[in-house]
């Protein structure tokens, strides 16, 4: 069967198993293999060409309890968060998307637009229990080393079976949102630094395009999850809704001249424009403002076969300016990123892999046949090594080997991890043979 | 591993010392992830010493392959293959030294096995390894010389013709599937083995041709015509009627020793 990641860059043939419960054991016994979930993370962390690649979306299930939930590596946000809305809990950490499942959630670290106020998805993980290469299931928490090689990790540990998750009372499934449009770059970040402090989300869509002094313009939204004084109002079923609307479906074909310059632009336009007041008070539902995309099945179709990597970055505070440098280049190149997203980290956690570090961070969706893509993407990997930051693994698809153990100062000791817990390289990706893992 | 923007990390050069064949493998350097290069011929090693120099963090090896002895070619493709190779090279050529005639059998064997058969087995090897690994590009560089014979060169022709056809039935069978197979027809190309012929119309250099193979290496049409209004030109001559070709031809191509 032919596999990508989310991008649909480098396809690649693989063995694809199904796991199940019991027989999981057996089914990866002698092969070299990766685990995969719902095949969200962008690049080929989730593909393992001429190998196995184990799908785990049929170990589902999940128990929820008053504040924590046991799910299995298979279960996925979105149907978590249809059963525990509703009594009033939510994910403590969500992706952009929640068709994301806990396996994949831990195995990339994942962070949300809570990130500067409450990390990344593992620090709320209290154990983990880890399928071995050896065979051997083993339960691991916070207090081992493994733990934090497996969060990050890109799979290749062992196979996730279930972990515990500490969940987030809500009074409400709506989110109070504050939007504001900013004029520019600066504007965005004062907002940012400015309002950070006192709402639990954060993010700022930013219109990659403009330039000279409107570079870095976009809109920045800042959310708490409502509570229940102030929807006064309201009806009571309103409150904890987790009706999820279906999503429509992108078509099977899209024209690869689809998003160029001239449409993003002028989505770009309304986008900024549809903001008329420079700042707005609404009430949003979890789906709207959490998963915007998730709208859309399959959207990333629209880029059409050609498929598109999404540059993940994150620089400490000090080195923000990063942030403007390739701003102002993806301008003046008049790159066309229908997407591009900027957001603050807090607190980084200890994975050895894990992505998230105090700072800012920005993802640009690209379409890979922007001409001189490949030079370009190096030339911001060197002005992050410069600037102390790095990459997303969840998220790459074409950075530097030797560029990696700079970017991961830990890296070394998830190789000795990998070493103890998988001495014969049982679990492999195309991410890992690529970056030398 | 060949990365979301098509740079490849390994490359395996069948005709280690051809001038294109090391102008592609150049171009493909110029993408930063170049690790590996395995020079396959009878002779690589005067260009496995220029290419570790040219790219000393490039781990560059030699393997003497006899193409005229196809029996051990798949074997020894197997041997090097290690943890694998991304993008499969076919750019062995034997071309005559005496132009016209008919050539003895000795010649025609050689230009059978070394254009055609020995190569096709390489590529044989080299998609079933591929198929192994996942992904992986097998470029195969022929000729417009498989379009239509001419009396100067049609014992190449044909023998690259062969492979030619094979090369484009291999990238039907295997339409749909990760493993892409590349056909180059390259017009004259100013290289040491045409440096004895007068330069026609449309003649290249060896960097616009591996210029167009870097463009298409990962998605692109099956054949590419260096340059590309070739394709056109030749679609008319193809279709010239036989006298008038060969006429054309005569004045055209016929040999004028040295330039």
């Amino acid at each position: 069967m032919t596999l990508s990641g989310w991008g649909k860059t480098a396809p690649t043939l693989t063995r694809v198993v199904e796991a199940s419960l019991p027989g999981i054991s057996e089914s990866i016994s002698g092969q070299v293999s990766i685990p995969r979930g719902l095949g969200r993370a962008y690049g080929d962390c989730a593909v393992n060409g001429g190998g196995t690649t184990v799908l785990m979306t049929r170990i589902n299930n999940f128990e929820f309890r008053d504040g924590f939930v046991d799910a299995a590596g298979g279960a996925s946000l979105d149907s978590i968060l249809q059963t525990i809305i509703p009594h009033g809990w939510f994910i403590p950490v969500t992706p952009g998307t929640r068709f994301v499942t806990v396996g994949g959630a831990i195995a990339a670290d994942v962070h949300g637009k809570n990130h500067h106020c409450d990390g990344s998805f593992s620090q709320h993980v209290e154990f983990i229990d880890l399928l071995l290469a050896s065979g051997e299931v083993r339960r691991v928490g916070p207090s081992d080393q493994l733990f934090w090689a497996t969060a990050g990790g890109m799979g290749l540990t062992g196979i996730i079976l279930k972990a515990r998750i500490k969940l987030l009372k809500i009074e409400s499934s709506l989110i109070s949102t504050l939007t504001f449009r900013a004029a520019n770059l600066d504007e965005l970040m004062d907002l940012m630094k400015v309002y950070d402090g006192m709402y639990r989300y954060s993010v700022a869509w930013v219109d990659s395009l403009a330039r000279g002094r409107s570079l870095g313009r976009g809109v920045v939204s800042f959310g708490n999850h409502a509570t229940v004084a102030e929807l006064n109002g309201y009806a009571k079923d309103e409150l904890l809704d987790a009706r999820f609307p279906r999503s429509i479906s992108a078509p099977n074909h899209v024209p690869n001249s689809f998003l160029n310059k001239k449409t993003i632009r002028a989505f770009n336009e309304f986008w900024y424009r549809k903001n008329l007041n420079r700042q707005k008070i609404t009430f949003e539902s979890i789906v709207s403002y959490f998963y915007p995309l998730d709208g859309v099945d399959r959207w990333n179709q629209i880029y059409g076969n050609r498929g598109f990597v999404q540059y993940q970055f994150v620089v400490p505070d000090e080195s923000g300016e990063v942030v403007r440098v390739i701003l102002e280049r993806l301008a003046q190149e008049q790159v066309p990123s229908f997407l591009t997203v900027l957001k603050r980290f807090g607190r980084e956690s200890d994975g050895y892999l894990s992505f998230p570090t105090s700072g800012w961070t920005m993802a640009i969706d690209i379409p890979t046949d922007v001409a001189g893509l490949g030079k370009m993407l190096d030339e911001f990997d060197s002005l992050l090594l410069d600037g102390g930051g790095r990459v997303y693994l969840a998220k790459d698809s074409r950075v530097r080997r030797d560029r990696l153990a700079l970017m991961y100062p830990k890296l070394s000791k998830f190789a000795e991890m990998r070493v103890v817990v998988d001495p014969d390289r049982k679990f492999q990706s195309n991410l890992s043979r690529r970056l030398g893992l | 591993m060949i990365d979301g923007l098509g740079a490849v990390q390994s490359v395996l050069l069948v005709g280690g010392s051809s001038e294109i064949g090391l102008a592609i493998v150049d171009e493909i350097a110029r993408f930063d992830r170049l690790e590996r290069v395995v020079l396959a011929g009878r002779s690589p090693e005067a260009s496995q010493v220029a290419l570790r120099e040219k790219y000393p963090h490039v781990q560059v090896e030699s393997l003497t392959l006899d193409l005229a002895q196809p029996l051990t070619v798949e074997q020894q493709v197997r041997a090097i293959w290690g943890a694998g190779i991304d993008v499969t090279i076919l750019a062995a050529g034997f071309l005559a030294k005496e132009p016209g005639g008919l050539f003895g059998s000795l010649v025609l064997l050689e230009s059978g096995l070394v254009n055609f058969v020995g190569q096709m087995i390489v590529g044989t090897t080299a998609i079933e390894l591929m198929k192994g690994q996942g992904q992986g590009v097998l470029v195969v560089l022929s000729s417009v010389a498989v379009e239509r014979p001419r009396v100067e060169n049609f014992v190449y022709g044909s023998t690259k013709g062969g492979l030619d056809m094979w090369a484009n039935g291999v990238a039907d069978l295997l339409a749909g599937t990760p493993i892409r197979v590349m056909v180059v027809r390259p017009g004259m190309v100013r290289t040491r083995m045409s440096n004895h012929l007068r330069e026609v119309p449309m003649t290249c250099g060896k960097e616009e041709v591996a210029r167009v193979v870097g463009k298409n290496l990962i998605r692109g049409p099956v054949v590419v015509w260096v340059p590309g209004k070739l394709r056109w030109v030749m679609a008319v001559l193809r279709h010239l009627p036989r006298p008038i070709f060969r006429k054309l031809a005569s004045r055209g191509w016929k040999s004028q020793g040295a330039r």
